[in-house]
């Protein structure tokens, strides 16, 4: 870790956003990670993503769990609430936060071992349970707080740093969310933040449950050329299905695409996510063609990154359960404790 | 753009702001560092290598490096270097055993040096410790020139100057003073191997109005009357002074009235007030003394009454610009302005005089009479005959002429070794890790967030009853350690070396000032705009690499860059260092060594 912290100064140009704020004032404290972890690049994308979204520090809730990428939340929006919980428990504790009040921005920040191991049950019911929330795995294929063992989405003969080869297939993060019914599934890499900043703020922006699987190489245990998560195979091999660009609902479209060179994704609060076509025709709203690409992809040896897969006509959790409309701190004592005759009432539905 | 070489001497020099700027390039943060560690001897060694005088410069200097100062542009205010120089003077110890032996045995060559000011003294101080025997020339019974003459004791205390001429003088530079030379013809026939003149631009220049004939006993040109206060010819002036000019001069001419008899001090410029050419510091110590400052007031004419001057006249006028963008002062139609005055001082400007360089020794002038000269060397169209300082190029101020004196004296021992002068000797420099521990550095690289300290200020009563009492106090040592945190280290280098990196982006992610981009490579505007943030300051360059992995360039701006080392101290792979750059011109001991 570096020893003082960040200068205050700034660059002079640096403009504020609608509420006042410049990118610097979404910062966390100084990261005690390794230098040249990926993770620390998903905390700068958080940061120019809710900058550049005005998000107001206050309304977000960043939840985690156990691990390195599990320290990221201290590292930006300071001002925003959080919750460094138990291993492998974050969905329950975010899925508890997000019951009470449903009005916040919801950021669950897990990694491999947090959220493919010890905690792959909670995973599975908070895709399932279709939490309103954006779920950030980051994913280096390593136990990197405990010196580099394979982790569960290490890939079939990928090798640790002192040579152990991973003899079982890996699980697909992505594949699987997309398997349990997540309505806003994307992979992204962490050296790319042209195309994970848009991936942040579209899964923010989306109603549903929305996971990005960040491939974020852990630079001091997993970063060989014998490893698939490492920079330089991800670099070589991470292949965009589009290119992604997110329009917050507020700013109107002034960019124009050739016709049929792009797909327009219009988010529930107006917003619009731009696909620019790479080569390849990609729909990712369809399910099927979703996981076939993946799979593809992989068998080539190359890492399908970009949005693979968005549903908006799906419900949360919120609206299948038909919850209160406010959150539930707001709630007067009147309507908390209605009184004996609304008891009745609903014994009697009982009756 | 093509990868940068940062093997090329000038490019980290550039980065290193205030000694880029700085005429005779003083290794400004170096020895920033030393006060900081109380190293005060050492930090005014560095000084007196490149600049001479630091005790005098450290008061007096026009401070080329503050206004460059990468502190100004990422905060409100430059460090104050300048007073840290001061400061390095203040509390250094005895020097003696710091300064260079002059061997007994001399070389056999004679330099003759005309004028006994900074940039003759400079070439004295270079030549001396090579075996050469020196006879330094001047017209009055003290050596300093200008520094002596034209800047008031309350500025430069008489010790401060005499200590530091001293240490040149005492080297055994045979001085006739006293000896106005009156022909270079005369000086050439004595046989010196070289002749160095700096005579500086001692004329003084007069404003002739109607009325001036009969006002003359108190019309006063600025330098010449400094110069009168200065050896103590003149003591006293009229109660009513207008002080003519808007630039250093006419504020130590306001000044020194106020100290030595003027209640009613004014300065009468004819331009606007940020037009004048003063250092702004010098102008705020002028106002703080209660010397108001007329601006758009033409001088018209001298009025006298019974044949002694008991006012002026001046024209009120306005700034106007016209269609072709050129500045012009347009009359308001407002009445004359008569200010009473008894005595005028004229600072409107100095001229340089030779009369007594004869034109037939094939020593060129050009029609404004100032020598033709070589602008590296120093050389004149006669061999043996250098100039320097203002007699150079004109009035220009104390560190330019040090620059020119080390200049010259390099030309001097060239010629004398006969070399071709013409082949400058390479700087000397030198580039080093700061790598200390995992994530520490042998520089202190988390800099104070403090605005820049005042120097403290003795009482301004007391200051102006007393002309040799000096104004500024100097910092104390604390002050001086607070203000030496706030300097960024510029000479400590981030040096990038591409092959290392793996484009993980942590730089990216931690660096303060958003300097530092991977991108595509384009042609420099384009690279410019398309940054992480916009590099518009094109007097700064852009650091690029070569293709990366990915094939991608790394481009840094060097514009904001704080020197904080947080990307190389990110950095996993050491691709970014922390190098310390060292920059010293070569002297004439430097030159000759092949």
């Amino acid at each position: 870790m570096s020893y003082i912290n960040k200068p205050k100064f700034k660059h002079p140009q640096m403009q504020a956003n609608d509420i006042g704020l410049t990118r610097r004032e979404y910062e966390g404290t100084l990261t005690t990670l390794c230098g040249g972890c990926g993770h620390d690049s998903i905390s700068a994308a958080i940061i120019q993503a809710a900058a550049d979204m005005s998000l107001e520090p206050h309304r977000v809730a960043k939840i985690s769990g156990i691990g390195c990428s599990s320290k990221i939340p201290s590292y930006f929006l300071s001002k925003a609430h959080g919750f460094n919980s138990v291993h492998g428990r974050m969905p329950s504790v975010a899925t508890g936060a997000n019951i009470a009040n449903k009005e916040l921005y919801y950021i669950g920040i897990s990694g491999d071992g947090d959220s493919a191991s010890i905690g792959l049950g909670q995973f599975c019911h908070i895709v399932r349970r279709r939490i309103n929330m954006l779920y950030i795995v980051a994913n280096n294929g390593t136990y990197g707080l405990t010196k580099g063992q394979l982790s569960a989405t290490a890939d079939l003969g990928s090798k640790t740093k002192s040579g152990e080869e991973s003899q079982f297939d890996n699980i697909d993060m992505a594949t699987l969310a997309i398997e349990l019914g997540a309505s806003f599934v994307a992979r992204s890499f962490s050296g790319d933040k042209k195309q994970l900043i848009p991936l942040i703020q579209a899964g923010l922006t989306h109603k549903g449950f929305a996971f990005i699987d960040v491939i974020s190489p852990c630079v001091t245990f997993n970063n060989t050329d014998f490893s698939t998560h490492g920079y330089k195979n991800t670099w070589e091999n991470h292949v965009a299905l589009s290119g992604v660009d997110f329009v917050p609902m507020r700013e109107e479209i002034t960019t124009s695409y050739a016709p049929g060179k792009e797909k327009e994704i219009t988010l529930h609060d107006g917003s619009v996510v731009h696909l620019h076509k790479t080569g390849n025709n990609y729909d990712p709203t369809d399910k099927e063609n979703a996981l076939h690409h993946i799979n593809e992809h992989k068998k080539q040896g190359k890492i399908a990154t970009g949005l693979l897969y968005i549903n908006q006509s799906t419900s949360d959790l919120h609206e299948l359960q038909e919850t209160v409309d406010k959150p539930l701190n707001s709630l007067s004592n009147q309507e908390l404790c209605p009184g004996s005759e609304a008891l009745n009432d609903i014994n009697n539905t009982f009756r | 753009m093509k990868p940068t070489d940062i093997s090329d001497p000038n490019y980290f020099h550039k980065v290193v702001d205030c000694q880029w700027a700085c005429p005779a390039h003083t290794p400004v943060p170096e020895y920033i560092r030393l006060i900081a560690e109380k190293r005060y001897t050492d930090a005014y060694m560095i000084n007196w290598h490149s600049n001479v005088f630091p005790g005098i410069l450290g008061r007096t200097c026009d401070r080329p490096c503050e206004p460059a100062c990468r502190r100004g542009r990422v905060e409100e205010e430059p460090v104050a270097i300048c007073r840290l120089k001061r400061v390095a003077a203040d509390y250094k110890s005895d020097i003696a055993d710091h300064l260079p032996q002059i061997p007994k045995e001399k070389n056999g060559r004679h330099i003759a040096l005309i004028g006994g000011g900074p940039a003759s003294l400079t070439v004295a101080r270079d030549l001396m410790p090579l075996g050469y025997e020196i006879t330094l020339f001047e017209k009055d019974k003290l050596s300093g020139g200008a520094m002596r003459t034209q800047i008031p004791r309350f500025r430069l205390p008489g010790e401060v100057l005499d200590e530091e001429l001293n240490y040149i003088l005492q080297m055994g530079v045979n001085c006739r003073f006293g000896e106005e030379i009156t022909s270079m013809r005369a000086i050439l026939d004595e046989g010196y191997d070289a002749i160095f003149v700096g005579t500086g631009a001692p004329l003084g220049k007069w404003l002739d109005l109607p009325g001036h004939e009969e006002a003359k006993d108190n019309i006063h040109t600025g330098i010449e009357w400094l110069a009168s206060v200065a050896f103590e010819h003149i003591s006293s002036i009229g109660k009513n002074v207008l002080v003519l000019g808007g630039g250093n001069t006419a504020m130590d001419c306001c000044r020194t009235s106020k100290r030595i008899g003027g209640e009613q001090v004014s300065v009468v410029v004819r331009s606007g007030f940020d037009e004048m050419k003063a250092s702004p510091w010098e102008i705020e110590d002028a106002m703080n003394e209660d010397i108001p400052i007329l601006n758009f007031h033409v001088p018209k004419r001298y009025i006298t009454e019974n044949g002694k001057l008991v006012a002026m006249e001046f024209e009120k006028v306005r700034k106007e610009i016209d269609a072709d963008g050129k500045r012009r002062l347009v009359p308001t139609g407002e009445e004359p302005a008569i200010l009473a005055c008894d005595d005028v001082l004229c600072a409107i400007g100095q001229e340089n005089s030779f009369p007594w360089i004869e034109r037939d020794l094939g020593i060129e002038f050009d029609q404004w009479e100032v020598p033709v000269l070589n602008k590296t060397t120093f050389q004149s169209t006669h061999e043996k005959v250098f100039f320097g300082g203002d007699a150079a190029l004109g009035p220009d101020n104390i560190i330019t002429a040090v620059a020119h004196g080390h200049d010259a004296a390099v030309s001097i021992h060239m010629l004398c070794e006969k070399q071709d002068i013409s082949k400058r000797p390479n700087p000397l420099t030198n580039l080093s890790s700061q790598k200390m521990g995992i994530h520490q550095w042998s520089y202190d690289n988390d800099i104070s967030a403090d605005f820049r300290f005042a120097v403290p200020h003795a009482d301004k009563q007391e200051t102006l009853n007393d002309i040799n009492i000096e104004v500024e106090l100097g910092f104390d040592e604390q002050l001086a350690f607070n203000e030496t945190m706030r300097c960024l280290n510029c000479d400590v280098q981030t040096v990038f070396t591409d092959k290392l990196c793996i484009e993980c982006d942590a730089c990216v992610d931690i660096c303060p000032t958003d300097c530092i981009s991977f991108t595509q490579n384009q042609d420099e505007p384009d690279l410019r705009k398309n940054l992480l943030a916009p590099a518009e300051n094109e007097e700064q360059d852009l650091y690029v690499s070569d293709k990366l992995l990915t094939g991608r360039i790394m481009a840094k701006n060097e514009d904001l860059c704080l020197h904080c080392g947080l990307c190389a101290e990110r950095c996993p792979t050491n691709a970014w260092d922390m190098h310390k750059y060292l920059f010293n011109t070569a002297k004439a001991e430097n030159a000759c060594q092949s």
